[in-house]
């Protein structure tokens, strides 16, 4: 069976600078892959090759054996694939309801009706934790909640593939933690395919299944958590100090399963 | 039915009514301008309401203006054809400028700045022309009336001004439908979230461009048709009071004033601007010349700082506030602000 998604020799430069330089990577259905590095690594970039917000300079992407280089944003979202931004971006004027009703009506194409469109939005707040009191605003949400309504409106989308951008920027251990379990849900409920982007590993080694490291616009390992924690490139380039953090999570999660 | 609702039942029962008033033909002139120009000023807002700010729409109003008068002096075509042509050819400016604009992002400033080249452009065809248009001298659609003919519904020429005040109406309602059909649609959440955070909304599968350029058609062909009803009502067009830079910010102004968001808004804007020009011109008359347009100016100032939302916009405000005292929701802060 071939892979999901398919990344092949994707390149972006910058002018002069590469940011993302030939890196190339599978996705398995039903997958959730973190995507991880330090700031300036190109997890960024890569992010938003795949969701169509910038056009590779060279390299191709595959979703489901179709070919979706340089789709514009809108496209890629109605090829199936739905993305979160790591500042919130909520429409201020819209009720949260109206917020991820629209993406539910437009993420499918225009092709549902509008009550459909407003149950699938009900729906993805309930998945996400989110009244779907219709007179709810979005200036009610906190930090946490802006999360989820950005959660709630690209899994509005019924999208295949989710691509989560570092979601758990801002947030409190606790909501970390609440934040990682609910991707992890989505995943075992929906069955929906995730990439990951983080800056804090901590609590993503816990969930995800396999780990892409990026330094430099180059991947510099790749593997299930436990080994690209202990992979002293990593170390090196990305972890420091926090090694031993990581290494104590990983074992947590090692521990949990066996 | 609630206070709303009731007001709006009285006041479309009192429009009907009006002319049955017995006000002297002057009044009915005022009323009739108010209608055209309250139908103009909600084919405005359609987009205007959306941060789509349009300083050329007086580029479609000498559109639909012009081409429905030429059509009719010099080819004899009937206004009833030439007004959807008109349509036609101001949805197509309207393609032609917009899908560049907000293809490659041009939004805020500048599309404004487009859009009010835009309205000079066609100012100053309209005087270029002026072999086919009359230039600026101005040119009037040849009439059909005559002692024997009061009403000519082929040429869209009526003596009686009580059969273009419901004529109008009509239109004025067709306006107010429009607006809401607008206003109760997909495409309004999804141009609410375009003026907010339209990278967001692309990535959410929304397409930008054909949203934008959906309510930008409606609004122009809207103006296009007020443009061409008031030239027939009018029976007399010139390039500076169709078309130009002046209209153009009358235009904005007026809605503005009244309220963008707002259904009745822009007729409210209509009345504002029409009882202020009278008003000025009555008492003033023309010995302090451009003082309507300081008088706009000034005003114009005020409302955006203490009225952004114009006055009707201000009193549904008010209203709404009044009986729903805390709208703000059911959520709660969470921990993490």
């Amino acid at each position: 069976m071939s892979a999901m998604l398919q990344v092949r020799d994707l390149t972006k430069k910058f002018g002069g600078f590469t940011a993302v330089d030939r890196i190339e990577f599978d996705l398995n259905e039903g997958e959730i892959l973190g995507l991880i590095g330090p700031n300036g690594s190109g997890k960024s970039t890569t992010f938003n090759l795949i969701a169509g917000a910038l056009t590779p300079t060279a390299g191709s992407i595959t979703l489901e054996g179709r070919d979706i280089t340089g789709l514009a944003p809108t496209q890629v979202c109605h090829k199936g694939i739905a993305r979160t931004y790591q500042i919130p971006r909520p429409f201020r004027k819209l009720t949260v309801l109206e917020n991820v009703a629209v993406a539910a009506y437009y993420g499918a194409n225009q092709l549902i009706s509008r009550d459909e469109a407003w149950r699938l939005a009900e729906d993805a707040l309930e998945l996400t934790q989110l009244s779907s009191d219709p007179r709810a605003r979005v200036d009610g949400l906190g930090a946490a909640g802006l999360k989820k309504l950005e959660l709630a409106r690209a899994l509005a989308t019924q999208p295949r593939l989710l691509l989560a951008d570092e979601s758990l920027g801002g947030l409190d251990e606790k909501e970390m933690d609440q934040a990682a379990d609910m991707l992890s849900d989505i995943r075992r409920e929906r069955g929906i395919t995730i990439i990951w982007v983080e800056h804090i590993m901590g609590v993503l080694m816990r969930v995800v299944d396999r780990c892409v490291v990026l330094d430099h616009g180059e991947i510099i390992a790749a593997g299930l958590p436990q080994d690209v924690a202990h992979d002293p490139k990593v170390i090196e380039v990305y972890l420091g100090s926090d090694a031993e953090a990581l290494q104590t999570q990983v074992a947590g999660r090692v521990a949990g399963s066996a | 039915m609630n206070v709303p609702m009731i007001l709006k039942g009285v006041g479309l029962l009192a429009v009907l009514i009006f002319p049955a008033l017995g006000f002297s033909d002057y009044v009915l002139h005022i009323a009739i301008s108010i209608l055209i120009w309250g139908f103009i000023y909600t084919g405005w807002s359609i987009m205007g309401r959306f941060g789509l700010v349009s300083l050329g729409h007086g580029a479609f109003m000498g559109i639909g203006a012009y081409v429905v008068t030429m059509l009719w002096n010099h080819a004899g075509i009937t206004p009833w054809i030439g007004i959807p042509v008109a349509v036609v050819v101001s949805g197509a400016v309207a393609i032609f400028i917009g899908f560049p604009c907000f293809r490659f992002r041009i939004t805020g400033h500048y599309f404004a700045l487009v859009t009010l080249a835009l309205s000079e452009v066609v100012r100053l065809l309209i005087v270029a022309l002026r072999d086919t248009t009359g230039g600026s001298l101005g040119v009037t659609p040849r009439s059909e009336l005559t002692p024997e003919v009061a009403v000519s519904f082929y040429a869209m020429q009526f003596a009686d001004k009580t059969v273009w005040f419901y004529l109008i109406v009509v239109i004025w309602l067709g306006g107010l439908l429009i607006w809401r059909a607008v206003d109760r649609s997909m495409l309004r959440y999804a141009m609410e979230a375009i003026s907010q955070e339209d990278d967001a909304a692309a990535s959410l599968g929304v397409h930008v461009t054909r949203a934008k350029l959906t309510v930008t058609v409606i609004s122009a062909a809207m103006t296009a048709v007020g443009g061409a009803v008031y030239g027939q009502y009018q029976l007399y067009i010139n390039p500076e009071t169709t078309s130009g830079i002046a209209i153009s910010l009358q235009i904005v102004f007026a809605v503005i004033a009244g309220g963008m968001f707002v259904q009745l808004g822009p007729t409210m804007g209509a009345v504002i601007t029409l009882l202020l020009t009278e008003t000025l011109r009555q008492t003033v008359g023309h010995d302090v010349y451009g003082l309507d347009v300081m008088v706009y100016g000034a005003m114009l100032v005020l409302f955006i700082i203490y009225m952004p939302r114009g006055v009707l916009g201000w009193i549904t405000e008010v209203w709404s506030r009044r009986q729903e005292p805390r709208p703000t929701g059911t959520v709660k802060p969470q921990p993490g602000e």
